[in-house]
């Protein structure tokens, strides 16, 4: 193997030490340390100038207490259950939406194709803050919606839509949209139309064609967008913390409250790194997935 | 504009790291300044001065304990600037290079003195206390006449908060403060370190979860004044900015602010300099300017809340420095109480408590 060849394959592994595994190593470290009150609020820290003693007395004071602490307290486990929850609800409504979108995208004609796509990706360019707090303005009691709902008559009372878990869902289903439309897009795209008419002429109708044809052949999207939706939805804490109000209970949260009210910032890695490990599941079936799609496209 | 003031200051500052030299830059509470002065300083200075916002000690805190934050200047209340002084985030001041310390009253700076011995960190900027605000109209009619819109009984007792969870309730999201004041309901001590006795704050807590709206800590001035929530348990000078908002938009919503009878916190928001402050001569100067006392009078006068300049009062308009609900007098006063910070283990227990009480969990 020549020397610009390792070069290359050792990019992909320099960017991943340093993008990954050298912020998991120190949020790794302050999570076996113990909370103070100083400047970083963690003991022990490295002191390098004292060289081997410094680094001896440093890994004497690691311990993993702050995860036996979170098994001792109901707490963690329901907000890590709850964040499921809602990834997997807002997941399958996501895909719910999306996939018509995109099924419709494809089949439109090509001259369209171009200016469909631009306005799926169109909303990027706003802020994603901004897109969030839009929400508030159509969602709460004095909001768009509401005087929409009331003006046809179709409702009497603003409904309290703003501050409950339905808020999160809307909210994580409008903003991973995209991120599910394309995926399925390009797969649907991609499609030969020719192996639909041969259903139909084998007596299958358009309903069952769709089933037992085009769906099949957009499974790899459908879990590419899934995945894509799932893995940030998990640890979302924008989206709860703007629309959800105080009883929606995700992780992102409490890892907020372990971090600013209780200044804990060991406990707030230890949260951290078992929502990595959990989510390290599915990123693994991701993966394989998609190298199962490169071996299928070779 | 309020609503968006966490995030964005937390987006603002990134930028906050890269500062230069001739900038000073300002980390302070949302909706608390009359900003004609900003750009009053700017003239009267040659410092270039950035402003962000924040709307929690908590999250303060936290950038002033992770360090290199950036900021010159920031306004923690006294009790976070009391722990905060202890992990050695600040600096002493230079009282060469603040003559207009002469305008400050002694009796707030007796009383800043319990977080801040020998007031060698910190100036108070404003101070107020914590109580409720009540829109009059839509709560009598819920009510009744004789509604209790000065006790805490309004937002404590189940049977008030059945009825009011139709037109809205919001409370503070700052368990430094609702905690305190559930125990004063109880008749305990409100300032209590015990994890027993802070226990009992979830027996007034749990049973009106269910009828709060929404627990945050800025939303409720705008939701106030919009008629959108009917009381808010909140920040004196928040809630009278309310009823101004209502006034001029002339939309029937008429706000009134109360301490409760049985005891309201007394709290201080301080102007401290990081330790690490890029510009600690900018930051004595922006101290300076805020201490003259025409400039703390603009502040008071758009703000609503009480400072602690005794030079400033003659400036003050009538309907703040005559507004027992700004400057109390003596009775209420004696009314008020104060809080220390807790100490990490009882801070764990009180954090709990509260997200307990908050998600059910």
């Amino acid at each position: 193997m020549n020397l610009a060849r390792r070069t290359l394959i050792g990019i992909p592994y320099l960017w991943l030490l340093l993008l990954f595994l050298v912020p998991f190593g120190i949020i790794l470290k302050i999570s076996l340390s113990d909370v103070t009150l100083a400047i970083p609020p963690y003991t022990p820290t490295l002191d390098l100038t004292e060289g081997w003693s410094g680094i001896r007395a440093f890994l004497r004071g690691l311990d993993w207490e702050n995860y036996v602490f979170l098994t001792e307290d109901d707490l963690y486990w329901k907000a890590y259950l709850s964040s499921l929850k809602i990834a997997l609800i807002s997941t399958f409504f996501t895909l719910c939406v999306g996939y018509p979108i995109a099924y419709g995208m494809a089949r439109a004609a090509p001259e369209w194709r171009p200016t469909l796509m631009m306005l799926v990706i169109l909303p990027f360019w706003t802020s994603f803050l901004i897109r969030v707090y839009a929400w508030i303005g159509i969602l709460s009691s004095e909001g768009y919606l509401n005087q929409f709902l009331q003006w046809i008559g179709l409702i009497s009372e603003p409904l309290q839509i703003m501050n409950t878990p339905t808020a999160v869902y809307i909210g994580i289903v409008y903003t991973y949209l995209p991120f599910m439309i394309l995926p399925i897009y390009a797969t649907l795209d991609r499609m030969d139309e020719s192996l639909l008419e041969a259903a139909e002429d084998l007596g299958c109708s358009r309903l069952s064609a769709f089933w037992m044809v085009t769906f099949p052949l957009s499974r790899s999207g459908i879990i590419a967008g899934c995945f894509l939706v799932f893995i940030p939805a998990i640890g979302e804490f924008v989206i709860p913390s703007l629309l959800g109000g105080s009883s929606t209970l995700m992780i992102g949260k409490v890892l907020w409250e372990e971090f600013f009210s209780n200044r804990d910032w060991p406990v707030a890695s230890a949260v951290a790194i078992i929502l990595l490990l959990i989510l390290v599941i599915p990123i693994i079936l991701f993966q394989k997935n998609q190298e199962k799609e490169q071996e299928a496209d070779a | 504009m309020m609503k968006k003031v966490t995030l964005l200051a937390v987006a603002g500052s990134m930028t906050a790291l890269t500062a230069a030299a001739e900038e000073v830059r300002v980390y302070n509470w949302s909706d608390y300044i009359d900003e004609d002065l900003l750009a009053q300083f700017e003239e009267e200075t040659g410092y270039d001065l950035v402003y962000d916002v924040f709307d929690s000690n908590e999250l303060l805190e936290t950038r002033m304990l992770a360090g290199g934050s950036g900021y010159d200047v920031v306004v923690p209340s006294g009790t976070f600037l009391q722990r905060q002084i202890q992990a050695g985030a600040f600096q002493p001041l230079n009282y060469d290079l603040l003559p207009n310390a002469v305008n400050l009253w002694d009796v707030i700076q007796n009383r800043t003195a319990q977080y801040d011995p020998g007031n060698q960190y910190a100036i108070n900027y404003m101070w107020g206390t914590t109580g409720l605000g009540v829109n009059v109209n839509r709560v009598q009619e819920v009510l009744g006449d004789d509604a209790p819109i000065d006790s805490l009984a309004l937002i404590f007792d189940p049977a008030n908060m059945e009825r009011l969870a139709e037109c809205g309730v919001h409370l503070l999201d700052a368990p430094t403060e609702m905690i305190p004041a559930a125990l004063t309901y109880l008749g305990e001590d409100p300032d209590s370190h015990d994890p027993d006795v802070i226990a009992r704050a979830e027996e007034v807590l749990a049973p009106i979860r269910p009828y709060v709206l929404n627990f945050h800590s800025s939303e409720y001035i705008n939701a106030l004044a919009n008629g959108d929530i009917c009381v808010a348990f909140g920040w004196s000078g928040d809630i009278l900015q309310a009823r101004d908002r209502a006034a001029e938009a002339d939309n029937g919503v008429e706000i009134v602010y109360h301490a409760p009878t049985e005891g309201a916190l007394m709290w201080f928001d301080m102007m401290a300099i990081p330790v690490d402050a890029p510009n600690p001569e900018g930051a004595h100067a922006f101290l300076n300017f805020i201490m003259d006392a025409h400039n703390m009078a603009a502040a008071s006068n758009y703000v609503y809340y009480a400072n602690g300049n005794l030079a400033s009062q003659e400036f003050l308009e009538e309907d703040v420095i005559g507004d027992p609900a700004i400057y109390p007098d003596a009775a209420t006063l004696e009314n008020l109480y104060t809080t220390t910070p807790y100490e990490p283990r009882v801070q764990r227990v009180v954090t709990r408590l509260w997200t307990r009480i908050k998600s059910g969990t």
